[in-house]
């Protein structure tokens, strides 16, 4: 079976990019995986969600922490573009626990801070 | 004599020092350039995504209709966003943008319209306030090396006055003024029309794919033109910080060259006066041994 061509970029930098088995994401509307073969879709991504992804290579699936942005699927190939993206491996638990507890206690209307305070969280492997 | 002497070995010693320190900076300014370039590299993949994203969502959809992308024949205010750079030292770098953006002004005004200076940088920031000419936003801290958070806040103020009509203090459309980098020794200021977006009908032979939208088309633009304005300031600030790197070298590779020439002329006026001095010492002591000689004779 073919393999994904996946391209996981910020503004700044490109953070992942390689051959991938599987990709999930998350739309506003829901969670989505992505497998070779999908339908070309253009979807916009939650803010302060992760994203999965299955290495072709058999390595462990890893996470990422992705902020407003959104992925396009064509022809076999995957790009996640974010304004904010972060592998999971990357993510530094004390600032993340840190920017959770400033979001709590920010007390504002706004959830995004805190939800990607906790998707960090979570591509860092810590339920939160 | 001697004063002069001491005068030129104080010259030779500060227009030393000076050398130095603009050598220094030169080689500050090409570990930059280095850097500043890999930052525009880094960034295209992003850029060339949403591009593509972008082309393919519009091309589906003909008719798209959406805010950013109306011509607002009824506002007769423009922004324009000068892009300087926060330091000196540059050479023509902040002159050039300056000059050009004035040149746009003036056409925009001949065209009927009132210009709306928005500047990034302090050397831009400072020839406004000199003139006393308002400005409708500045930015600064961070011509150096800027990062994605300060193009979204650009971006973001330009599209709510873009937004916005004449009345409310919005503008009809907006122009930047920046320095592409072409190559280390090239850098060119140029003039571009942020928005309206203008759609090209590009005619290649890749049919883009038939995507589907989650959760609607209409979603997915809202979200990607922002974007992509936001995307083209970034990619406009990683050229200008790259090509004020590139200027700063330049300058500053003169001003060793100027320098160091300097040291020559010098070096050589100095061994004259000293030659000079001493061919004097000389002739005097002769001349009084003679004289001392004649006297002694008689």
């Amino acid at each position: 079976m073919a393999n994904l061509r996946v391209g996981l970029v910020s503004p700044e930098r490109e953070i992942w990019s390689g051959e991938a088995k599987m990709v999930v994401a998350q739309t506003v509307e829901g969670s989505l995986g992505i497998l070779p073969g999908h339908a070309p879709v253009l979807g916009v991504l939650l803010d302060g969600s992760v994203v999965k992804i299955e290495p072709a290579n058999g390595g462990e699936p890893f996470l990422a922490m992705v902020g407003s942005g959104f992925f396009s699927v064509a022809a076999d190939e995957v790009s996640v573009l974010a304004e904010q993206a972060e592998l999971g491996k990357d993510i530094d638990v004390q600032d993340a626990r840190r920017a959770l507890e400033d979001a709590l206690a920010a007390e504002n209307d706004d959830a995004t801070p805190e939800r990607r305070a906790r998707a960090r969280l979570r591509a860092a492997g810590i339920e939160a | 004599m001697a004063a002069q002497l001491r005068q030129l070995r104080q010259q030779i010693k500060s227009v030393k020092s000076t050398a130095k320190i603009t050598r220094a900076q030169e080689m500050i300014a090409t570990s930059r350039i280095v850097k500043a370039q890999q930052a525009v590299t880094a960034s295209k993949p992003y850029a060339d995504q949403i591009t593509q994203a972008l082309t393919a969502l519009v091309s589906h959809h003909v008719g798209i209709d959406h805010p950013l992308l109306q011509e607002q024949p009824t506002d007769r205010r423009s922004a324009v966003l000068v892009i300087t750079s926060d330091r000196g030292f540059c050479g023509a770098y902040n002159a050039n943008v300056i000059r050009e953006s004035e040149a746009l002004m003036r056409r925009l005004r001949d065209a009927g319209r009132e210009p709306i200076p928005y500047v990034i940088g302090n050397k831009g920031i400072t020839w406004y306030r000199f003139r006393g000419r308002e400005v409708a936003e500045t930015w600064h801290g961070f011509s150096d090396r800027p990062d994605f958070a300060n193009a979204e806040r650009i971006g973001q103020r330009l599209t709510e006055d873009f937004l916005k009509t004449d009345a409310e203090g919005g503008v009809g459309e907006i122009h930047v003024v920046y320095t592409e980098f072409v190559s280390m020794l090239t850098q060119a200021v140029q003039v571009k029309r942020l928005l309206p977006l203008e759609i090209e009908e590009a005619e290649s032979g890749k049919v883009p794919p038939a995507y589907e939208f989650e959760p609607s088309a209409s979603a997915a633009l809202d979200l990607l033109l922002p974007n992509y304005v936001e995307s083209r300031i970034f990619h406009m600030l990683l050229q200008s910080a790259a090509s004020f790197q590139a200027s700063v070298r330049r300058a500053m590779k003169s001003a060793t060259d100027n320098a160091n020439e300097l040291l020559g002329v010098y070096t050589r006026q100095m061994n004259q006066a000293r030659q000079a001095a001493i061919t004097q010492e000389i002739s005097e002591i002769v001349g009084g041994a003679d004289a001392l000689a004649e006297s002694g004779g008689e």
